[in-house]
């Protein structure tokens, strides 16, 4: 199973508070088997989702340099389940952040109506874990590329954010170990 | 501003009682955090950012909790924290009760150390300062 859990972010504020769409669809192997009879969403999903947008939310604040993991779930309230056909809309926000973790809440909508609340712990991996990052680079750039992070995050004053030095070599290291694709024009040649 | 030690205790109680999902009335003095309230390491964050939260206060890592002198091979032999090591924890947690742990030193055994009494008096002195 692919554990990509929002679909894209529509609004990303660095520091402040992310939107990401994740849209619920009968085709998801989770709908089948958790309520038979009863498509949905199951909850615990829609949470690591939820944290999965405030993840890279507060991920982001260090340039990743902070291994966020999901620590605690402090409160989750549920108003009705999520059906194929539905598109969530999560809104984190960032409530505090240390040296060693961060809380965030988040709130998921289906249209107008207010679907969940959550209110989750990050905490930041120290040297009692193995060292090196969570993802290889490649994928994680690939991850949050298809996630659009990149084409709607901002800075709180509205600059345009930028991948940090290391995944943006990462990418480039990927991007060179492909052989060229001719232009339309070259290839036309004779 | 003057906070009470009646208004600290229902503060940290909230707190705890949120954090951990006990009942107020597990929350007394003499509760021991893990022991008797059954608080994981990954709990001890969750309550720092609530009592940070409900006092207005700045709560560093170390204060709380000093692995630092409990890894450091200066003060502690064989398991156990010598008598320098005691006495650097008496002199950075000055809130905390050593009497019990002083008669058995073992470093296991300072994780079940702290109380609830312990917390207030430690949030007390912050709100004091």
């Amino acid at each position: 199973m692919r554990w990509f859990w929002i679909d894209r972010f529509e609004e990303f504020v660095r520091g402040r508070r992310a939107v990401a769409i994740k849209n619920v669809a009968l085709s998801e192997e989770q709908i089948d088997g958790y309520s038979p009879g009863f498509p949905l969403m199951p909850t615990s999903l829609v949470i690591e989702g939820m944290a999965q947008t405030a993840g890279l939310l507060i991920g982001e604040l260090s340039g990743f340099e902070h291994r966020v993991v999901l620590a605690k779930i402090g409160k989750a309230v549920f108003q009705f389940p999520a059906r194929p056909g539905d598109t969530l809309r999560y809104t984190a926000t960032i409530l505090d952040v240390k040296d060693d973790g961060a809380m965030a809440s988040i709130t998921s909508h289906v249209g107008d109506r207010l679907h969940g609340e959550v209110e989750l712990m990050f905490a930041f991996l120290d040297d009692r874990f193995l060292p090196g990052p969570l993802f290889e680079p490649v994928d994680f750039v690939a991850m949050v590329r298809a996630f659009a992070m990149y084409d709607v995050g901002v800075t709180p004053d509205g600059q345009p954010i930028e991948l940090p030095p290391f995944y943006a070599q990462a990418e480039r290291n990927a991007e060179q170990s492909y052989p060229p694709i001719p232009s339309p024009v070259e290839a036309s040649k004779p | 501003m003057a906070v009470t030690k009646d208004e600290v205790f229902k503060k940290v109680q909230t707190a705890l009682v949120d954090a951990l999902g006990v009942d107020e009335e597990e929350v007394t003095p003499q509760a021991t955090m893990v022991g008797d309230l059954g608080a994981e390491s990954i709990d001890f964050l969750d309550i720092v950012f609530k009592l940070e939260k409900a006092f207005g206060i700045e709560i560093p890592r170390k204060e709380l909790s000093p692995e630092d002198i409990l890894t450091n091979a200066d003060y502690v032999q064989d398991g156990k924290v010598t008598a320098a090591g005691l006495a650097e924890l008496k002199r950075r947690m000055a809130f905390v009760d050593f009497s019990k742990f002083e008669k058995d030193p073992q470093v296991r055994n300072f994780s079940n150390l702290l109380t609830v009494g312990d917390l207030c008096r430690y949030v007390e002195g912050k709100v004091s300062a």
